[in-house]
């Protein structure tokens, strides 16, 4: 059986590595650079935000009296902002030192890796359903990569949003470590919930899915976002958006590969 | 004793069936965590475009 899941696998992995490329190049990339413009500096979110006579007239540095009172300034954020390019030192974040070419490619290179990875995890799932007897058409396929979105991208998002360039967050072994808990109780809920047959296995699969969210994802107290909401919110839609069209592209393509392919 | 052999063989196939489904997991999961999730400087700012687009905790 493995030499058929791997088959599936990597048609499946490369059908996702294409559109998740041409979508994140198409969407996600700008909010990238635009983040990381204002996490060097470049741009600054409140200094570019008004027109130069009301910004002269008001204090540029911070939101307006009410965040000002709370000491959630323009200024100290900016400082949070540059102690964190410090304390990476060395990490180039691909600007500058890398030219446009080469860091797209390498992302690129990457997309296909983590789509492959994905994959073969969807069609472990696969073969797992086999054993037990359960078939895998294109059209359940969809919806194995509908509940691969959830498992590895909705649900760790709803505790760790995707982050654009610039937002300090809480310690990330704590964070990884959250996030790979996350998204094997979220998988084996929704399989439990779609494969189990009594009112125990669905108790268990609420309690699993439920279960990260109540222990709650590592944060830090306060915000220190550089960049303008409608720039962190926009990449966390997109990065989600585009999630859901490639995991179901390649759930339907992994599907189908796998129904075509007899049984070995 | 036809029965038996059947029933042997029948959980045999399960056991390698089981076998290649965990190898395909633990594949991925390797992957996933060297392309998404490994620290090393190197692999990082390679990745890190597609880290932040997937979610993955980045820094």
């Amino acid at each position: 059986m493995f030499p058929k899941m791997l088959t599936s696998a990597i048609g499946a992995g490369c059908a996702a590595w294409l559109l998740a490329a041409v979508l994140h190049f198409a969407f996600v990339q700008k909010y990238i650079l635009l983040g990381e413009e204002y996490e060097s500096g470049a741009m600054v979110h409140f200094g570019g935000a008004a027109p130069p006579a009301e910004a002269a007239a008001t204090d540029a540095h911070s939101h307006d009296d009410a965040t000002a009172e709370e000491g959630h300034t323009h200024d100290a954020v900016e400082e949070e902002g540059h102690s964190h390019d410090g304390a990476e030192a060395g990490h180039s974040h691909g600007g500058g030192e890398v030219s446009t070419f080469t860091r797209d490619l390498w992302t690129t290179v990457f997309f296909g890796l983590v789509y492959v990875a994905y994959a073969l995890i969807l069609v472990a799932g696969f073969g797992l359903a086999r054993v037990y007897g359960k078939v895998i058409t294109a059209r359940e396929g969809l919806l194995w990569g509908i509940a691969g979105f959830a498992a590895f991208q909705l649900a760790p998002a709803m505790g760790l949003a995707p982050e654009l360039p610039g937002t300090l967050a809480a310690d990330l072994g704590e964070r990884q470590v959250w996030w790979w808990g996350t998204a094997a109780s979220t998988a084996v809920a929704l399989g439990l919930l779609a494969y189990g047959r009594s009112l125990v296995t669905a108790a268990l699969a609420v309690v699993l899915l439920a279960a990260p969210h109540v222990i709650g994802a590592p944060e830090l107290e306060g915000f220190s976002g550089v960049a303008p909401p409608e720039v962190s919110a926009a990449f966390a839609a997109r990065v989600l958006g585009v999630g859901l069209a490639v995991w179901a592209l390649m759930g339907w393509v992994a599907g189908h590969l796998w129904a075509a392919d007899k049984p070995a | 004793m036809n029965t038996t052999i059947s029933t042997s063989t029948r959980a045999s196939d399960k056991t390698k069936a089981l076998l290649s489904v965990l190898g395909m997991l633990m594949l991925g999961m390797v992957i996933l965590f060297a392309a998404g999730h490994a620290q090393s400087a190197t692999l990082h700012d390679a990745a890190h475009d597609v880290r932040h687009a997937s979610g993955f905790p980045c820094h």
